[in-house]
């Protein structure tokens, strides 16, 4: 979320869930939002059939645009071109909004400088968009009252990851479109807790609320509250750089807890080395994952319904989980394993309950400093800031000024897909997910229902491509990138434009990110997902 | 039988819904009417997310590696193994040479002390969570 953080200074979601009840336009882009977010998609549709207009950006003919009244069909990774298309429009035909630009933002003169050089020709050139669409989107978005911009992986997993955000950002700004209810920029988190994980300080750069590890004032208040002498002040790895250090050999120990780095990451093959390549490896999970065979501890955890505490949704409600059962066997509540292992390691941890964790959280981070389980026991949540026990939450954010102050514009210029499909890897690979699976499939895999609906993974691939290549629907295809191959069966679909193919990684049994690029965005580290070069051959 | 108020534990939208439960095992749930997020409706992952709780795959043990296997263990070896291995490390190669990896699947308070652990117990800032995805 650093291209937010950048522009406005906060990096979440701009409005509420319940704003999509009210907006009178969406942009859609780089979300298949009826499955990766149903309850937000099926918002969306009741929108639009009661009068709202959707406007939807995405290579991929998704559920969601058999309701659009326009869908740009981009080619993958030219989101900056198109959206600099748009913006060049709404400059250029004076649709912008004056007042917001000239009162709450700067750097529109840069703005200006850049997409002058993405004019409606240029941009069809590059996006493969007709000049007309581009008009007819810029009007769209530019004159509707109340227009939501919604946004996700899509946009977030290329290289230019940061340079997408940033340019959701500048069209929302340029227009007006933030501040005020059903308006802003909105990326949908895809994990049940991945803001929260983000707000705790999950992050190398930043303790809990966004406080800088290299800003003094910060490290001082944490060695204070935390009773130690000298916390780190430099910035760490990510986790792209961990796996890079692992196999050096300069990272030694890694600790994971939920997670299964071995299916979500890009490249496996590169982490199946990393993580071999370490000294020590602990893993603290509900199941035996592919990362945690891999371990040489692996601690049983509990699951939400074995435990209390709180989880922050992608509108930045904060909302308390109860306890129903006890944990199987001797499975224990990941808080309670790291509470013991802290103190065994030397730095006791004595915490009675999540509750009493809360309150520490409450104490050293100013956007949680409100929100404590009593409260939240009462209600329906909190969504933060929330500055003290007696505020209410804050569904909009940016109301009268930014986090930072002045809106700054961030304007970008486009660059290609790092690596683009060439003679012999001929098809670009883009990755998603489908409406019956979640993630890596650790938990979804095992619910027989959702078995039952998607059992395997399938590679959409094009009516023409396939009928070239001799392949029908369910015959088993392998794909090649310059980093492993995959066998799977062949879905033939318009969904995907020609030469695109696309797949999942929630089946381990076809692990895609053996293919994918772990190449990155420099700034926010993002892996490009939904780019890479492959080839296609039918097996025999 | 009892219903206790839980939030999904899959995609970002937080729907709330009621495990019921009956002697320790989750045996249906029912969405939330009033919560403003989901309003009484979940979406199919949502409707069965009481499943995989209860999947015969779920740990129910420590595991440690012994001879190459992964073998049970009690609580109290493993967890003094990994408090001993990790401070060996520190002490050899530094701080920098640990790393941890944040959830965005558990609780805000988990991921709280799981970053204090990082930076107070062991010294670094090498955090992380899969959520670049
Ligand atoms: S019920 Fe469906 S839409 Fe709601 S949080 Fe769970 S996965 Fe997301």
């Amino acid at each position: 979320m650093v291209g937010l953080a950048a522009t406005f200074g906060s990096g979440a979601m701009t409005n509420s869930i319940n704003d999509f009840d009210d907006a009178d336009l969406f942009l859609v882009t780089g979300s298949n939002t009826t499955a990766q977010h149903p309850l937000i998609g099926s918002r969306i549709i009741n929108a639009v059939k009661r009068g709202a207009k959707l406007l939807l950006i995405d290579p991929r003919e998704i559920p969601l645009a058999e309701f659009a009244d326009l869908h740009l069909r981009q080619n993958i990774g030219t989101d900056v071109a198109v959206l600099n298309g748009i913006m060049n429009i709404i400059i250029e035909e004076e649709l912008y909004d004056k007042e917001f630009v000239e009162t709450r933002t700067e750097g529109f003169e840069q703005l200006k400088e850049i997409v002058r050089k993405y004019p409606p020709h240029v941009v069809e050139k590059i996006s493969g968009v007709a000049s007309r669409d581009l008009k007819k989107a810029a009007n769209m978005y530019a004159k509707a009252d109340k227009a939501m911009l919604a946004y996700a992986m899509g946009i977030t997993q290329h290289t230019t990851g940061v340079d997408n955000v940033k340019s959701c950002a500048n069209l929302a700004m340029l227009t007006g479109h933030l501040g005020r209810p059903a308006t802003g920029v909105n990326p949908l988190r895809g994990q049940s807790n991945v803001q929260g994980a983000c707000d705790m300080g999950g992050l190398p750069n930043v303790y809990s609320g966004y406080q800088p590890v290299i800003d003094a004032a910060a490290k001082k208040k944490f060695e204070d509250a935390w009773g130690v002498a000298a916390l780190d002040d430099k910035v760490g790895l990510t986790i792209t750089d961990m796996m890079i250090a692992a196999q050096k050999g300069e990272l030694k120990a890694l600790f994971v807890m939920g997670e299964n780095p071995l299916m979500s990451d890009p490249d496996t093959s590169h982490i199946e080395q990393a993580l071999s390549n370490l000294d020590f490896l602990v893993v603290q999970d509900m199941f035996l994952s592919e990362t945690a065979v891999k371990a040489d501890v692996v601690l049983p955890a509990a699951s939400f319904a074995e435990k209390e505490g709180t989880y922050t949704n992608t509108e930045r409600r904060v909302q308390l989980s109860g306890k129903a059962i006890s944990p199987p066997g001797e499975a224990r509540p990941d808080w309670r394993i790291i509470c013991e292992l802290s103190t065994l390691a030397g730095y006791p941890m004595n915490y009675s309950s999540p509750a009493d964790i809360m309150k520490e959280i409450n104490a050293v981070t100013p956007s949680y400093a409100g929100i404590t389980h009593e409260r939240l026991a009462g209600g329906y949540g909190l969504q933060w800031p929330c500055p003290n026990v007696e505020h209410p939450g804050t569904p909009v954010l940016h109301k009268d000024k930014f986090s930072k102050g002045l809106g700054t514009f961030l304007p970008c210029e486009f660059k290609p897909v790092a690596e683009m499909p060439d003679e012999e890897y001929d098809f670009m690979l883009t990755t998603g997910r489908i409406y019956y699976h979640y993630h890596t499939g650790t938990m979804t895999r095992r619910i027989s229902i959702l078995e039952r609906e998607a059992p395997e993974a399938l590679l959409e691939i094009h009516p023409d491509d396939a009928k070239k290549m001799g392949i029908r629907n369910n015959d088993v295809v392998e794909v090649t990138s310059r980093r492993g191959a995959v066998r799977l069966k062949a879905e033939i679909t318009k969904r995907v434009p020609q030469s695109v193919v696309f797949s999942t990684f929630h089946f381990h049994e076809a692990p895609i990110n053996l293919l994918t690029n772990s190449a990155y965005d420099p700034v926010a580290k993002i892996p490009e997902y939904k780019g890479c070069a492959v080839k296609i051959r039918r097996c025999v | 039988m009892t219903r206790t108020r839980t939030v999904c534990p899959f995609c970002g939208c937080g729907c709330s819904f009621y495990l019921l439960s009956e002697r320790d095992r989750v045996t249906g749930i029912e969405p939330s009417p009033s919560n403003p997020v989901n309003k009484g409706m979940l979406c199919v992952k949502g409707w069965n997310a009481h499943e995989f709780i209860h999947s015969p795959e779920r740990l129910t043990k420590p595991l440690i590696r012994k001879h190459g296997e992964q073998v049970e263990s009690t609580w109290d070896e493993a967890l003094k193994l990994v408090a001993d291995r990790l401070l060996d490390i520190k002490k050899q190669f530094g701080p920098r040479a640990l790393a941890f990896l944040a959830s965005a699947k558990v609780t805000n308070e988990e991921n709280y002390l799981f970053m204090k652990m990082a930076r107070a117990t062991f010294g670094t800032n090498n955090v992380d969570h899969c959520a670049r995805l």
